[in-house]
């Protein structure tokens, strides 16, 4: 470690460092380095908290806490692509995707990329762990890099210009936006719309901390408008060409009295248990509400997430739904859903895990996110059983919340000035 | 031509730009932009109307009683703006059935109303009608840009002309919706607002 130190110093001293011939690429080499290295900037002056806990060490965390999520998503869609090609037989021929796990399958056929898993028992030998993860890191992994390589592009890019450091939040955002994303994506509208987002929904706001919506998420809105037909129906959510399998969450949110709610997810199979682990067609991240639990369990316990916006999102959805769900409907299906299921259907948990509770976006005074968590988990299931027209209405819903946060949180603030002033007013009389 | 009036005529195209600058005129922007045959039969009206009421206006401007000056102008634009859309009607109906309201709504666009009271009420004939011609310009480049790039990436066409094929006619491109939704046209209007204030510093707040 003391010699990669020295080198780095060395390089730091004769080439990055102001003056030097490539001092424009210094944000550059500064990323380099503190990922090795603690940096060794130390706060001067008087009253500062004085933490190991830095920004990056932070958003490395929320990557820690997606692993299950990553892992989860990569093994339904090759449980998912398998158990369609069990009925449907494995195809001839198919995109490069296919040509990959042909030649998986070819050369070391006992990995089993193809086999259909048998998960009615409790033996892990026969849920064809590694078969399915690889067939579908086969389709995560491109993802996933691409997501890297275009934003941290343009991250880096933004740094030099504007002469800052390489912030860490894009590693958190590079993760979770393809976790959002249906597993038969196209390559290039994923590397537009994560162009999108980094450009619009932070750069040009001046970067990480000073983005007032989740780059994320506004990648994926960006996806949801432009390309509707890659993002949405009920085409797009396995990798198996042509062939339509529908969410749980449209089942669900089907008006229609014979096809929707709570008969039309039983008759179309989808069973609660099902849904709950994660077994279910969907996009990467958010069909394993297990998989999310313990993320949020991870950001709790070290109090990286709040507590506050979790707790009343949750507390509103499950509100609302009770009340549709007593309300009831003669036209709509979709009201006799009721909280639990729409708990663990659609980007739900997800949403609410990893993504209202993003500190930069989401409301910051604590009254505020008791009100930022309840807007938008009551507004989430307003937009799935009302509008027939949007099956899941998460994303939306959360980039309104983030456009309502600074709102709030002037309230709040206006709320405790107020009260205050009163307090002196009586102490004074 | 005074270096007066050419920056009276030159400034609204860019720097002094009433979309861009000014931020007037947004809604029909949005509205109008999807393709650019009716941007263009638009910016035309526009230009038309703002030049002559401008025109009107400045003819007028020491007769008009300071109190009812409002209601003047407001005469003279919506005389106009009736002329332009019964001209459309007359030689073009399918494209004044595209353009619907838009045309008829000039009437409540800013750009003509805050050019005949901030410049024509004040100043003479000659550098009004320059005034107006310019803002018209001004207008029409940032619509006819935003309806060139709405036009080509949200359909593939230019002019109804297919430029790039797209996949429901069995070529390669994919439309983007989002350019055909209104809020594509704020993406576009915000970038150009953008280049106008990297090219001229003094604008940036």
């Amino acid at each position: 470690m003391k010699i990669l130190r020295n080198i780095l110093g060395q390089l730091e001293k004769h080439l990055f460092a102001e003056g030097k011939p490539l001092s424009i690429f210094f944000p550059f080499f500064e990323a380099a380095d503190t990922f090795f290295f603690t940096p060794d900037k130390k706060t001067t002056g008087k009253c500062h908290v004085r933490d190991c806990n830095d920004f990056k060490r932070m958003m490395i965390s929320v990557v820690y806490a997606l692993i299950p999520c990553v892992l989860m998503g990569m093994y339904n869609v090759g449980l998912q692509a398998n158990r369609l090609m069990e009925i449907n037989g494995i195809p001839e021929s198919g995109d490069w995707h296919f040509w990959i796990l042909s030649w998986i399958n070819a050369h070391f056929p006992i990995l089993g990329v193809f086999d259909v898993p048998d998960l009615r028992g409790f033996n892990p030998l026969n849920w064809n762990i590694i078969g399915c993860l690889i067939h579908g890191a086969v389709y995560f992994l491109p993802l996933y890099i691409l997501t890297m390589v275009v934003g941290l592009g343009w991250e880096i890019l933004f740094a030099m210009i504007n002469r800052h450091d390489v912030n860490e939040g894009f590693f958190v955002t590079g993760l979770i936006f393809p976790l959002t994303l249906p597993p038969s994506i196209p390559l290039w509208q994923v590397a537009i719309a994560i162009s999108f987002g980094v450009l619009i929904g932070k750069e040009f706001f001046g970067g990480t901390g000073r983005n007032f919506l989740n780059p994320a998420l506004v990648a994926r809105a960006f996806l949801f408008f432009a390309y509707a037909g890659q993002i949405s129906g009920d085409k797009v959510w396995t990798v198996v060409d042509g062939v339509s399998k529908a969410t749980p969450l449209s089942y669900a949110t089907n008006p229609s009295l014979t096809e929707g709610g709570i008969d039309g997810l039983s008759n179309a199979g989808y069973t609660m248990f099902d849904s709950f682990i994660g077994l279910i067609p969907g996009s990467f991240g958010e069909t394993s509400t297990l998989a999310c639990l313990i993320g949020m369990v991870f950001l709790l316990f070290i109090g990286v997430a709040s507590w506050r916006i979790m707790l009343s999102m949750t507390v509103g959805a499950m509100g609302m739904a009770t009340v549709l769900m007593m309300l009831g409907s003669e036209t709509n299906a979709a009201f006799n859903i009721g909280p639990i299921w729409h708990f663990i259907l659609g980007g739900f948990a997800f949403g609410m895990v990893f993504m209202a509770t993003d500190p930069v976006s989401a409301a910051i005074t604590k009254q505020g996110q008791f009100l930022y968590g309840l807007l938008i988990g009551i507004l989430i299931i307003i937009v799935r059983v009302l509008n027939p027209a949007y099956p899941e209405g998460t994303m939306l819903v959360i980039l309104f919340g983030n456009c309502c946060a600074p709102l709030i949180d002037y309230f709040v603030v206006q709320a405790n000035i107020k009260r205050r002033l009163k307090r002196v007013a009586v102490n004074n009389e | 031509m005074n270096p007066t009036m050419k920056k009276t005529f030159i400034e609204p195209f860019m720097q002094n730009n009433p979309v861009a600058v000014q931020i007037l005129g947004i809604c029909s922007a949005l509205a109008v932009t999807t393709n650019l045959r009716t941007a263009l039969t638009m910016c035309l009206a526009v230009t038309f109307v703002t030049t002559f009421s401008n025109i009107g206006v400045s003819i007028i401007r020491k007769i008009i009683p300071g109190s009812i000056r409002m209601i003047v102008e407001m005469t003279i634009i919506a005389t106009l703006v009736i002329l332009v859309d019964q001209l459309i009607k007359a030689f073009s109906y399918n494209l004044s059935k595209e353009l619907s309201v838009f045309v008829g709504l000039i009437i409540t666009n800013c750009i003509v109303m805050g050019r005949a009271e901030a410049f024509a009420i004040k100043n003479n004939v000659l550098e009004s009608s320059l005034d107006g011609l310019g803002n018209g310009i001004g207008y029409s480049i940032v619509l006819l840009t935003v309806a060139f790039f709405r036009e080509l990436f949200g359909f593939g066409t230019l002019f109804g002309f297919t430029i790039l094929k797209t996949v429901n006619n069995g070529g390669w491109y994919v439309p983007n919706g989002l350019l055909v939704l209104s809020p594509g046209a704020f993406f576009l209007i915000g970038f150009f607002i953008w280049l106008v204030k990297i090219r001229y510093k003094e604008l940036m707040e």
